[in-house]
């Protein structure tokens, strides 16, 4: 086991655009760190090249303070689960778990071979499986012979590419679970590459936001959710996204801070206002579930909050929640700036209606007009020319990755006083 | 493998170097014969590689001279008879692969695999009855009696080939097309001939290549230049002279034969590659 | 859109998507599909059949009698005399010696110089590899005979370079006939037949190799592979099925040699081959029924061979699972030993 460092990773291919671009991480010994973005924002390639499959072009990579930019992957003793998981259709699953050790030829004995095979199929509940070929098992067994291929080798790190985009959404769900007790035990470090952000939220230690090969923010889960670097971020993670809803910073007529938006004036806290005071135009960041139906708020949080006055377009009720969508004119100022904020995201959708999470046993219909109170105290604004968190709170976010850092200490003293 | 460019300077001179070599290999005989195909009688008996001076006279043997009857004959029934036979292949290999791409009907296997057992039957095996059977009847030395063993050798791999082909083309492409308002004629026409057009092309490269290639047949079923094809009437060049090797003729003629090949190689390698990788991988 | 004319294409198609639930209403159009599909598939059918199932069953046939064409009134059956002729001969044994031998070196070292070439073209930039294609094909589409008089006058002793050219090594001077002597002319007619159709087993190589996934490659990379294990362990037994067939067809087609041999030598120098001797007995001899035998035994031979490519196959595909463990330590510690 080792921590891995970047240094300023670059990687360019033949036309000269950097897939990569000047990505410093530093992985701890034993942590998972999660590699998100969109496709084509370099989070493969930046795995590859820890990995040994890419060449680094420029920068400097360490696994366990070594340098290990020129040896091949053979030599950085990684494992790696592969999206196709990349079974030997030859093999038996037996054999392919124990391929790597076979490779490494008079370095083991049969019986280790064999000790450490059972024993990673038994981790994998894969022993009833072993004399199997590759081609009779499942999407959910063969990802386990993936992971059991990996687990044998005692390697430095583990590396996921997106290795559960191609199971159903239920089995993804459980091989998260998996995956994450796994890590947890093994207490491997491990870099995984999604562009699933429910698999990055409830997988990673920390997560590395990129876009277009340049890292945005790497932070904890929730640090990223409640204190974004930027609008991408902000935009990226969560589900639905957060709104960015357009709007100055005024007075009102009750002498109080607030923006005018497109669907009314929303007060705003001092600090919030004094951030964006100075921009001709803001966009406030609200997520769905800042919104409340104002008859529902409870007195003592009503204080945290403002009032608007909106017509529902439509509601979608899933069950255990419900959104109902606003539709509103954008502001031409902003619209260039969430198309490319769209495009970036990799959804086409430019989206001019607001979405907000109501109860689900709400019986507001679409058509209706409701009053909806947002918790004004969450709200980030972001400057629509450079995407800056304009309210980001530093020291709040740090606090939140190190409270992360800390139950993951604590996971891993439970786990070892378990064993 | 990965992008094009990023090689460093060593691996560059050593994909030149490969790139050399196979090149040299693939191309070493065939430059030998066109040398000696400009040498003359004199410089035939030197063990050099290209000639001393440089001369038309083989070329015009064939053409103009001595071996102009022999030569050209052969040249006429070899170019008649391998495209008449590859024509009748491709047509009815394609019919055939039509019918096993797109058809449930029983035996189709049965085809596929009679297919298969024929492109791997020994020719000389079947020579000896052929050859027996055309003089009663009449087909020895005709065209028409080479053209038809021929097809014992072309349909096969048509039918494979044209199979693989078929089976890749979209189909749906023609119910769309009707639903968009096309004629059925139409829509066989717009749609689905130009989609499987580069595969019958492929195909009948590739069946040229092979009764372009024939030895045995022509060699066993023809007797005089009524329909002997040109690598039989290679065999039977003579020298001026009873103790002159016709190898200056023979030169010529082996280039001009070549001819052919060389450039539907050049115009269509692609094709031909995926036309033969995809009949035998499949099959 | 209504087609209740009967569109045969669309009716083809109806049916396919209707095959997995079978329905009883189906019989008539499958009837007429059968028909249709045989009316197509008929023609082809027939002709491969009367070109290749007559002609043997004649040859079968002819092999059982003393018959010769010169003589047909004197045709008499006389049952196997003909074969037990061919199988107590120590001549016939000879050339169906030599006729393997050719087979089995010239595919072996096809396979080799084959496998090189493949991964030539599968490693080589999308720039290099029309140009290495277009110059492997010139071997793949020049006419056999042609290639053998190329390869035969490079090796000539009086218009030959061959023997200048490589006089500094030993054995090879100026006076060496190499169509004089029954291995050397061997090695320059197997050479010709090399040259002509590796290029052949490198494209169904090339093909079985771009099958391999290349994140099986990298896998074994990251999991420690040489980039010798990356082909012994994981390329090659991944496209095992395109070797066996690149195998076969060759092994078959080398067995079939005539050509190269006939321009050569004509079967001088003991290089006779059994297409030759058949060809020898029925078309210059007219001794329709010995060489019917011939023709019969080289039949046979590559049924034979096709039988046992299949059967070993089976083998293969069955055992896969626990000869894996074997074989693989066998290699594992021939490995070790070279190292």
């Amino acid at each position: 086991m080792a921590s891995i460092t970047l240094k300023n990773i670059v990687k360019k291919y033949g036309d000269g655009y950097p897939a990569v671009n000047d990505v410093s991480i530093d992985i701890d010994d034993g942590e998972f760190v999660i590699l998100v973005g969109p496709s084509g924002c370099g989070k493969s390639t930046l795995l590859r090249m820890i990995v040994g499959l890419e060449d680094i072009t420029d920068g400097e990579l360490l696994i366990g303070g070594e340098r290990v930019n020129e040896k091949a992957p053979r030599d950085r003793n990684l494992a790696m689960v592969f999206q196709n998981y990349a079974l030997y259709p030859h093999l038996t699953v037996f054999e392919n778990i124990a391929f790597p050790m076979r490779l490494a030829k008079g370095q083991f004995s049969e019986d280790e071979v064999k000790e450490k095979v059972n024993q990673a199929a038994k981790l994998l509940e894969l022993t009833e499986h072993l004399e199997r070929k590759p081609g009779n098992l499942s999407g959910g067994q063969r990802q386990r012979v993936a992971m059991g291929r990996a687990i044998v080798r005692d390697a430095n790190a583990f590396l996921f590419d997106e290795p559960l985009s191609n199971l159903d959404a239920k089995l993804r769900g459980q091989m998260r679970a998996e995956i994450s007790r796994l890590q947890r035990s093994l207490n491997t470090t491990s870099v995984y590459v999604t562009h699933d952000q429910t698999e990055a939220m409830t997988l990673g230690d920390r997560v590395a936001v990129l876009k277009k090969g340049v890292l945005q923010q790497i932070a904890s889960p929730r640090e990223l959710y409640e204190q974004p670097a930027n609008l991408f971020v902000a935009g990226f993670i969560g589900a639905p996204s957060m709104n960015f809803l357009p709007g100055t910073v005024e007075t009102n007529s009750a002498g109080n801070p607030c923006l005018s938006t497109p669907l009314g004036e929303i007060e705003l806290p001092e600090h919030l206002a004094a951030a964006g005071k100075d921009k001709e135009i803001v966009l406030a960041g609200i997520r769905p579930e800042f919104f409340e139906e104002a008859s529902q708020v409870e007195e003592r949080r009503r204080g945290h909050g403002s009032v608007i006055s909106a017509e529902l377009s439509h509601v979608e009720w899933l069950g255990n929640e419900q959104y109902g969508y606003i539709g509103y004119e954008n502001d031409p100022r902003v619209v260039e700036t969430l198309q490319r904020l769209a495009e970036d995201m990799d959804s086409d959708d430019l989206r001019t209606q607001l979405v907000v999470a109501l109860d689900a046993m709400s019986r507001v219909r679409g058509g209706d007009t409701i009053d909806l109170w947002v918790e004004t105290r969450r709200i980030h604004l972001f400057d629509p020319a450079t995407g800056e968190n304009l309210t980001r709170d530093a020291e709040a976010g740090a606090e939140l990755t190190r409270l992360a850092a800390e139950d993951r200490k604590r996971d891993r003293e439970r786990q070892a006083s378990r064993d | 493998m990965a992008g094009s460019s990023g090689l460093t300077g060593r691996q560059k001179l050593g994909w030149a170097a490969v790139s050399v070599v196979i090149l040299v290999y693939a191309l070493f005989p065939v430059a030998a014969i066109f040398a000696n195909s400009f040498k003359t009688q004199a410089d035939l008996g030197n063990p050099t590689f290209w000639p001393s001076n440089w001369t038309w006279g083989n070329y015009q043997e064939i053409f103009v001279g001595g071996a102009q009857e022999l030569f050209l004959t052969a040249l006429r029934n070899s170019i008649g008879i391998t495209l008449i036979a590859t024509f009748i292949a491709v047509v009815l290999a394609t019919l055939c692969a039509y019918a096993i791409a797109r058809m449930d009907f029983p035996g189709k296997r049965f085809v596929l695999g009679t297919a298969l057992a024929v492109s791997i039957f020994p020719v000389i095996s079947v020579v000896t009855p052929l050859f027996n059977l055309w003089r009663t009847i009449g087909l020895y030395d005709t065209w028409l009696g080479l053209i038809i063993p021929y097809l014992s050798l072309t349909l096969p791999i048509s039918i494979w080939t044209l199979s693989a082909f078929f089976r890749q083309i979209p189909w749906e492409l023609e119910q769309a097309a009707q639903v968009d308002g096309a004629t059925q004629w139409q829509a066989f026409r717009k749609a689905i001939v130009p989609l499987a057009a580069p595969g019958v092309f492929t195909t009948a490269i590739i069946a040229f290549f092979i009764a372009w290639n024939d030895f045995v047949y022509g060699i066993s079923l023809t007797s005089t230049e009524a329909a002997r094809p040109v690598p039989a009437a290679l065999a039977f060049f003579t020298g001026a002279s009873q103790f002159e090797e016709p190898t200056g003729a023979i030169s010529a003629a082996a280039i001009v034969v070549t001819i052919p090949v060389v450039l539907l190689v050049l115009l269509f390698q692609r094709q031909i590659v995926s036309g033969l990788t995809q009949g035998a991988v499949k099959g | 859109m209504t087609t209740t004319a009967e569109n045969p294409a669309n009716a083809e198609d109806r049916r396919r998507r209707d095959r997995r639930p079978a329905r009883p209403k189906k019989s008539d159009r499958a009837k007429a599909e059968a028909r249709l599909g045989w009316m197509l598939a008929g023609p082809a059918f027939v002709v491969m059949l009367a070109v290749t199932a007559y002609p043997i069953a004649q040859a079968i046939f002819d092999s059982l009698f003393s018959y010769r064409l010169t003589a047909p009134d004197e045709r008499s059956f006389i049952f196997l005399d003909n074969y037990l002729l061919l199988f107590t001969d120590g001549t016939f044994w000879r050339i169906f010696g030599v006729t393997l031998l050719i087979t089995v070196i010239t595919v072996a070292v096809e396979l080799v110089l084959g496998f090189g070439l493949a991964i030539v073209m599968h490693k080589a930039l999308k720039s290099l590899r029309g140009l290495l294609r277009t110059s492997i094909l010139v071997p793949y589409g020049i006419i056999t005979v042609v290639s053998a008089f190329a390869w035969y006058y490079m090796f000539h002793i009086n218009s030959g370079f061959v023997n200048q050219w490589f006089s500094w090594v030993p054995g090879i001077d100026s006076d060496l006939d190499w169509f004089a002597n029954f291995w050397t002319a061997i090695t320059v007619i197997m050479a010709s037949e090399i040259w002509k159709t590796t290029p052949f087993i490198a494209l169904l190589l090339l093909a079985g190799l771009a099958q391999v996934p290349d994140e099986l490659v990298e896998a074994a990379r990251v999991d420690g592979a040489t980039r010798w294990q990356q082909y012994s362990r994981v390329i090659i037994p991944n496209m095992k099925a395109a070797i066996m067939v690149a195998l076969l067809f060759r092994a078959l087609d080398a067995f079939r040699i005539f050509d190269n041999v006939f321009i050569m030598t004509g079967g001088d120098a003991n290089t006779e081959v059994l297409a030759l001797l058949a060809y020898r007995q029925s078309i210059s001899r007219l001794e329709i029924g010995l060489g019917s035998a011939v023709s019969v035994v080289l039949f046979i031979s590559v049924l034979l061979m096709v039988f046992v490519a299949i059967k070993l196959f089976k083998v293969d595909l069955a055992s896969g699972t626990d000869a894996s463990g074997g074989g693989k330590k066998k290699k594992a510690t021939r490995k070790e030993g070279q190292s």
